[in-house]
């Protein structure tokens, strides 16, 4: 137990036998969900999962040298931002970093330009695969509303700051999508805190009642902030949430960019046929702080991360390629040097870019501005005399 | 036939509210929503008990039977769940109308309503809309008691992305709700259960009431004389303020009696209008008076029109306490009649 889990702990009393009861119980009835590993911490494949449903392998290599830069890129960027964080050019900026399997992994099986991605704000390398502008992420960051402008033909909603509310948005879209017999699948991220609050099973009822193509992707990083997930929830797992709801349910190890791919694509697949709604849970680990306004090592054990660094996804998918003589040190210089200065470039404009007009503050609030609305903006004053000539006039000649 | 704001030919003077097509509020609200529902293919209702059952105050009767279980949806108790389907379907395209059983029910579904359904317009830079009308009955609808007798105008009032429309009639319900469904932005709009089985003359025409013009109940712009006093009210409370006017002009008082039909937008210029003849307001509101309609109302007609008035503004809201469960004190803790009357004699024998 690490200690920042110490300091929470209860004084052990006879109380706790009984939970110790209650957990073995539970943990018979957890077995019932699948787990799928298929790339282990040493970047050993699992052959034989490696394949599809009619047996193709499941990635090629040279899909995963793609992804694997893709992750490069994503770390190079957390690193980016980290930096103009602290310089003050960034308003704040998540880290991504330790989960790039995941958001790369289910991105990846989802159809660019058909299926839609309904973000929270940590799975920024599936929104660049789906055509999310690097430089967009980077402006939102720094402060500018102009970030969320998501570029024509691209299936992405905005960033969603609050926790929870994007997934009931992603039933809506979905359940749309299937009255207007579309074929797209709807893919909603969030983290292992939000499957505390009521969006997450108000979005899950809906979803599973309605049958929807949608699939419910928990990032489990073990952290909600600074909460540990045993202190989030009393389930053994997130993914068995989603039994009650009667949606299929599954548990990968979301540092493997295979099984996340797997669940993924099967989940979307399903989803297309009609088959409904998917719970996928991947366990992964937040390496960073939550964002650049928190300090985990507060309340995280060194130990704890410590012990995670190992898993990171980013070692495991060097380690596959270079086994297959796809990578080597020299590889991975050039593409963080590669990576660092597109992203160096990018962050350049997105910061360059000249700051919005007050007008803008004004102008996207309703389809047409209201005329009350419009004198404000037009005289810049939220002061009332001055929006009110004529009594101002009649104020003045009483003086 | 119109199935957007900017087809609509505002200019076009409304069709008469005398006739004898005679029917219900909530007949009127089904005309509205049914036409437009047959002219666009994206608009759909979504609500508890609005489908099998007919809806739990049968506004939407026959609906499901018409449109068939894709367009008209029950929905799993879930406020908060529907409101976020809500914005989902809108941000697909689709132009959901969303019922709440009661307008109290929508409080738990505020983070949606509130933090999501206003802002994403903005929040998107003008690329995402939130087309949604969110109806249902808002507040004392008789012996409810004080958790499902909310009155949520001037709480959502103070939200900016919203508009909001409350009708006092059957036409206005119509033409107002007609209005919202075509609008572009999310409409929050506010019925009563007390008003539903009202009965008045509703055209067979097509129209629509434009949002942010108010209606003169009692009184005339080009009166011979100007009447004493301008009553300001929106809603269910109109109906209070027309009788305590005609009450009062047995007296000899005239009242200019205005429906705001709308509060979010509000149109402030018909409410000075008439302030320059009358010199004088009393603001019927519905809500607690504390940071109420009426205040902003008043706080308005301060600001614009200040040198006009001969009389401090007066107002007559609910009584500042939960609305009570008891028949006789829910009547008396609303804006009545008698409360409306003694408020504007003070107000015309002191000016």
């Amino acid at each position: 137990m690490d200690q920042g889990a110490n300091v929470r702990r209860m004084p052990y009393t006879a109380w706790n036998a009984f939970v110790e009861i209650f957990m073995a119980i539970r943990t018979a009835y957890t077995a019932n969900i699948e787990h799928i590993s298929i790339l282990d911490e040493n970047g050993v494949l699992d052959e034989k999962l490696a394949k599809t449903a009619s047996g193709e392998p499941l990635l090629t290599p040279e899909q995963v040298l793609f992804l694997y830069e893709r992750m490069v890129e994503c770390r190079q960027l957390d690193e980016v931002a980290f930096k103009l964080q602290r310089s003050g050019r960034l308003f704040t900026y998540p880290q991504n970093k330790g989960q790039e399997a995941c958001a790369l992994g289910s991105g990846f099986a989802m159809r660019k330009g058909q299926d839609w991605l309904v973000p929270c704000y940590r799975e920024n390398a599936a929104l660049f695969l789906h055509g999310m502008p690097m430089g967009h992420v980077l402006l939102f960051w720094a402060g500018d509303e102009r970030g969320s402008i998501i570029p024509e033909g691209v299936k992405i909603t905005p960033i969603a700051i609050p926790i929870g509310t994007q997934m009931l948005h992603a039933a809506g879209i979905a359940w749309a999508q299937k009255v207007r017999k579309n074929d797209s699948v709807v893919i909603t991220y969030f983290g292992d805190g939000a499957t505390s609050e009521g969006d997450f099973h108000e979005a899950m009822n809906f979803a599973t009642v309605f049958n929807v193509p949608a699939i419910f992707f928990c990032q489990n990083n073990q952290w909600a902030i600074s909460v540990p997930r045993e202190q989030q929830m009393n389930s053994e797992t997130v993914a068995q949430k989603g039994l009650a709801y009667g949606a299929q349910c599954v548990q990968v190890d979301g540092n493997d960019i295979f099984a996340v791919y797997k669940a993924t694509l099967e989940a979307r697949e399903r989803a297309r046929q009609g088959g409904g709604v998917t719970l996928i849970e991947a366990i992964t680990y937040r390496l960073g702080d939550h964002t650049t306004a928190d300090d985990a090592r507060r309340y995280r054990s060194a130990d704890e991360v410590e012990s995670w660094k190992n898993k990171d996804p980013m070692i495991r998918t060097r380690k596959y390629l270079e086994a297959r003589g796809l990578w080597d040190e020299a590889k991975q210089k050039s593409a963080e040097e590669r990576a660092e200065a597109m992203i160096k470039k990018i962050a350049d404009d997105a910061l360059n870019f000249a700051p919005p007009t007050t007008d803008e503050m004004f102008n996207y609030l309703y389809a047409e501005i209201p005329e009350e609305l419009r004198r404000q903006r037009d005289t810049l004053r939220t002061n009332s005399l001055s929006m009110n000539p004529e009594q101002a006039r009649l104020s003045e000649s009483r003086r | 036939m119109p199935t957007t704001l900017a087809e609509i030919d505002f200019s076009k003077p409304l069709p008469s509210e005398q006739g004898d097509r005679v029917i219900q509020f909530r007949e009127a609200l089904r005309e509205a929503m049914t036409e437009e529902m047959r002219k666009d293919d994206r608009v759909f209702l979504m609500g508890e008990e609005v489908a099998y059952y007919n809806g739990a105050y049968k506004v939407s009767q026959g609906m499901l039977d018409e449109f068939g279980p894709q367009r008209i949806i029950d929905a799993p108790i879930s406020e908060n769940g529907f409101a976020g389907l809500a914005v989902g379907a809108a941000m697909y395209g689709l132009r959901p109308i969303i019922e709440f059983m009661s307008w109290s029910f929508s409080l738990v579904a505020a983070d949606q309503l509130l933090n999501n359904v206003p802002k994403m317009l903005y929040m998107s830079g003008g690329q995402w809309g939130c087309p949604v009308v969110f109806r249902g009955n808002n507040g004392a609808g008789g012996q409810l008691g004080s958790t499902h007798s909310w009155t949520v105008e001037a709480m959502y009032a103070n939200v900016p992305g919203l508009k909001i429309a409350i009708p006092s009639n059957p036409y206005d319900a119509k033409g107002l709700l007609k209005t919202a469904i075509v609008d572009d932005d999310p409409v929050f709009f506010l019925e009563s259960e007390r008003m539903l089985s009202d009965k008045a003359h509703v055209p067979q025409e097509e129209y629509f009431i434009p949002f942010g013009k108010a209606a003169l109940r009692r009184g005339t712009w080009s009166g011979e004389r100007n009447s004493d006093v301008t009553l300001v009210s929106f809603g269910r409370p109109v109906n209070f303020c027309v009788e305590a006017a005609d009450e009062l002009e047995k007296d000899g008082i005239v009242c200019d009696v205005l429906d705001m039909r709308t509060v979010r937008p509000l149109d402030i210029d018909s409410i000075i209008q008439s302030i320059k003849r009358t010199n004088k307001i009393v603001v019927v509101d519905q809500c607690w008076p504390f940071a109420s309609v009426a205040s902003e109302v008043i706080t308005q007609v301060c600001e614009k029109a200040f040198d006009y008035l001969d009389h401090q503004p007066v107002r007559v809201n609910t009584d500042d306490v939960p609305t009570p469960y008891a028949k006789n004190l829910e009547a008396e803790y609303l804006p009545h009649k008698g409360k409306i009357m003694r408020a504007v004699k003070s107000v015309v024998s002191k000016g």
